[in-house]
């Protein structure tokens, strides 16, 4: 009988939502802040908060019991399949929450989902402002893309120069310059398909380039 | 498998349906933008949740 079995199944089998629930715990303390349906954020809470009551003890007895806190902390690797996620839970989240006795997330209902009407709410850490993250966030992007943007760059540039030195000395036809360097890039570049594009383009420049 | 032996009479169907009916939303005026929302949900014209602001509004 199901009668005062704890938790939702969610329609999912067991693995599926153990899947889930690590996966969204995942997003919430890498994000701070997600927004969900209300029943996965009130199945994320009684998943996410014991969590968070382990990295803030395991805070407190760094330095008087240091195994006890590592042993804390591979209990919660065990539940969050993901280290980053892991340290950001113990190094940042575990000390800010120490004073807070339970009660480390917020549920706010955000209405209907256009689509399927699933009622969406948003799930966030209690001890963290959202601006704040917001923000934070979107540097985050913007120096990602500045390191991914110099980097394809540099590698553009050196393909250009091998090719002015190749076209000027030894006579190569076209066609063995435009295959070599796709490959030699897609080494370097991080970003396949944005870098492709980019490589594609510069390439045609190149070829331009050699005809000349 | 078993089936209906008549078919349903229009009155039938119909008086069984007069129990469907829809439900006007309980709706309230948001303390701080005076937009109509739903009681405990997030004011989504303001963003705002119990005097605080919780989101930024999408439109605006």
């Amino acid at each position: 009988m199901e009668h005062r079995k704890r938790g939702r199944k969610l329609s999912r089998t067991a693995s599926h939502r153990k899947a889930l629930l690590s996966n969204l715990s995942i997003a919430l303390i890498l994000h701070k802040r997600i927004e969900t349906t209300v029943a996965k954020a009130k199945e994320l809470r009684m998943y996410i908060e014991p969590l968070v009551t382990k990295a803030k003890s395991a805070f407190k007895v760094k330095d008087s019991e240091p195994a006890k806190s590592v042993h804390l902390r591979r209990i919660a690797r065990k539940k969050l399949k993901n280290d980053e996620a892991v340290s950001v839970l113990f190094n940042d989240i575990g000390p800010k929450v120490v004073d807070r006795n339970g009660g480390y997330t917020r549920i706010l209902k955000t209405g209907f989902r256009e689509g399927d009407g699933g009622d969406t709410a948003i799930i966030e850490f209690v001890d963290f402002s959202y601006l704040d993250t917001a923000e934070q966030e979107k540097t985050d992007k913007k120096s990602k893309k500045k390191t991914v943007k110099s980097t394809a760059e540099e590698t553009v540039d050196e393909g250009v120069k091998k090719t002015k030195r190749k076209s000027a000395g030894v006579k190569k036809s076209e066609k063995t310059t435009a295959e070599e360097k796709p490959k030699k890039k897609s080494g370097k570049s991080e970003k396949g398909s944005f870098n492709k594009a980019r490589d594609k383009s510069k390439s045609k420049n190149n070829e331009e380039e050699s005809k000349d | 498998m078993a089936h209906p032996k008549r078919r349903q009479s229009k009155t039938r169907g119909r008086k069984r349906r007069t129990h469907y009916k829809s439900t006007v939303p309980s709706l309230m005026s948001c303390p701080n933008c005076g937009e109509m929302k739903m009681p405990h949900k997030v004011c989504l014209s303001c963003g705002f949740y119990d005097g605080k602001s919780i989101l930024l509004p999408k439109n605006k």
